[in-house]
């Protein structure tokens, strides 16, 4: 199994969640954060006195699916939440060692 | 604002219940409209006042908007707190402070001590004074204003005062600061009587309350982290600028109350029409001084600053208190205008002084306040520059003195300010234990 996270646009989340859903994606974790890459942050005026925005808002993704299909899932995030300018994200995939239904205790793939 | 006519009661009774009887000489005495012109005028200021009543919770939104949101429930607490006390203030001693009558302490200067007495019901067993309004309306109205100078100042001290003192500072102000200023023109003190004109309170109300801000603003001291090491500026933006916008459209109604109320008659077809022109000129002198705000941000900071637009339409709104009656739209508009660009200009000069003012209250009533009284001058020619100037000096001195002295006590005794933990934790918290936004994140 694998756990992949992707740090993404706000507003691309529906259009993620939509084409995840498509190819057989059956959940995910989702949490509004805030961060910085390659785009870095900017600066902004308040009341006559300047100050930096160092971190930009960023939706994180977090998907758990069998090893077979995360290349697929990773494919897909990529092509759908792609503007082409700085700050569309980041995808990060990691081993998962277990994973456990909490209502029934099932365990491994069957679980997810 | 006018003072009170002065009469004489049975004079004025003989010329309203005998007419025909021969007593033309009275006839100067006589209410325009007798019964009618006090029941208008009684109304009026029933209507103004609940409208400047409204105006403490355009303050309690408009600072709530401008805080974070760890500290909004200790400014809906300290906005609820003052005027329930400057009402309480008003009534033991302030009123009859402020408006002596015949009964001045120390003549022009210092008002009588007594608490405020209404008529009797119905006007029972009186011979009733029908040449103004009832003084439970008058009472009314002019408590409104005294409340809002005490307003006034919780915005600019927001963040990192205590409860308890910042109440107690209330008291003095409502109670006795405000009034004795107000009575040396209102009351028809010395001012008064050297020609100094304010119509509803540019200065009396709103430069006092901006000098008991900047006041306590530079004793209290900044807020932990509004200036680096560096000396530079660390903008603290508010939690809500949709409350911030509520609360300033909510002190822009109530300005039709201030200012046009301030008329203090509605007994002829002129006070009507007279009230009319205010009403229009005030909404005026708020439209100039948004506009002004907007296009100066615009230009200045290449992007326009809505909490900057706000302060603006309210500086329009202080501009134009002082003279809501003799200008055209067109002059209201202008010496809104010139408030709008005052307030941009000078909330980053209070920044360089390091003067922390959370919601930019010195700005909008102080500076804007000294310029309305200050713009009399070019649309009323009874107005002196000298004497407008000379008051603003006398009652600027008179407020910081007084002021100084109650804040410095009261840091000395009970102590203003919360601890560093607590302020960065959050008043609501450390003063309050409990949350505007409980099941917010900290943003």
């Amino acid at each position: 199994m694998k756990l992949i996270i992707a740090a993404i646009k706000p507003f691309k989340l529906e259009d993620v969640r939509e084409a995840l859903t498509d190819i057989g994606v059956r959940g995910m974790m989702v949490t509004e954060i805030k961060g910085f890459g390659a785009q870095s942050g900017h600066t902004e005026i308040y009341r006559g006195a300047e100050y930096a925005v160092n971190f930009v808002p960023k939706i994180k993704l977090e998907i758990v699916v069998e090893s077979a299909s995360a290349d697929q899932v990773v494919e897909t995030i990529t092509k759908t939440a792609q503007t082409g300018k700085i700050g569309d994200g980041k995808i990060f995939v990691l081993d998962v060692d277990q994973t456990v239904r909490v209502r029934t205790g099932e365990t491994g793939p069957e679980a997810i | 604002m006018l003072i009170k006519r002065t009469f004489t009661l049975a004079g004025a009774m003989l010329a309203v219940c005998l007419p025909t009887l021969g007593l033309a000489q009275e006839a100067d005495m006589t209410p325009p409209n007798g019964e009618i012109g006090f029941i208008f005028t009684t109304f009026m200021f029933l209507v103004a006042g609940f409208l400047v009543f409204w105006m403490a919770a355009g303050f309690a939104m408009l600072e709530a908007g401008l805080v974070r949101s760890k500290n909004v429930t200790m400014q809906l607490t300290k906005n609820v707190g003052l005027f329930s006390l400057a009402s309480i203030f008003y009534y033991l001693i302030g009123y009859n402070l402020m408006y002596p009558g015949d009964g001045w302490s120390i003549e022009g200067m210092l008002g009588g001590f007594s608490t405020t007495v209404l008529e009797a019901v119905g006007l029972a067993d009186e011979e009733p004074d029908l040449t103004y309004a009832s003084v439970g309306s008058d009472f009314f109205f002019q408590l409104m204003f005294c409340a809002a100078t005490a307003s006034i100042v919780s915005g600019a001290l927001a963040e990192r005062i205590k409860l308890w003192p910042f109440l107690v500072f209330t008291i003095l102000l409502t109670g006795v600061i405000y009034p004795i200023q107000a009575s040396w023109k209102w009351g028809g003190g010395f001012l008064d009587a050297m020609g100094f004109l304010d119509f509803a309170g540019s200065t009396v109300v709103h430069s006092v309350g901006g000098w008991a801000a900047l006041t306590g603003a530079i004793i209290l001291g900044p807020r932990i982290g509004k200036y680096t090491k560096e000396g530079k500026v660390a903008p603290i933006p508010g939690s809500n600028l949709t409350l911030a916008t509520l609360g300033t459209f909510i002190l822009w109604l109530g300005w039709f109350g201030f200012n046009g109320g301030s008329q203090l008659y509605m007994d002829t077809a002129g006070n009507v029409a007279d009230i009319s022109r205010i009403f229009s000129n005030t909404n005026a002198a708020a439209a100039g001084g948004a506009v002004a705000a907007l296009i100066l941000t615009q230009v200045m900071y290449k992007k326009p600053d809505l909490t900057m637009v706000l302060n603006g339409a309210l500086a329009g709104l202080v501009s134009i208190t002082a003279e809501p009656l003799t200008p055209s739209i067109g002059a209201a508009t202008l010496i809104g205008a010139v408030g709008g660009v005052i307030v941009v200009l000078t909330v980053p000069l209070l920044d360089r002084f390091k003067v922390d003012d959370v919601v930019g209250a010195i700005p909008v009533h102080l500076f804007a306040g000294i310029w309305g009284t200050i713009a009399v001058v070019f649309t009323n020619s009874d107005a002196s520059l000298f004497t407008q100037l000379y008051s603003i000096v006398v009652v600027g001195i008179f407020v910081v003195i007084a002021s100084g002295i109650v804040w410095i006590v009261l840091r000395s005794t009970i102590g203003i300010r919360v601890s560093e933990d607590d302020e960065v934790n959050g008043l609501d918290m450390s003063e309050l234990g409990m949350e505007a936004y409980p099941e917010f994140g900290r943003g």
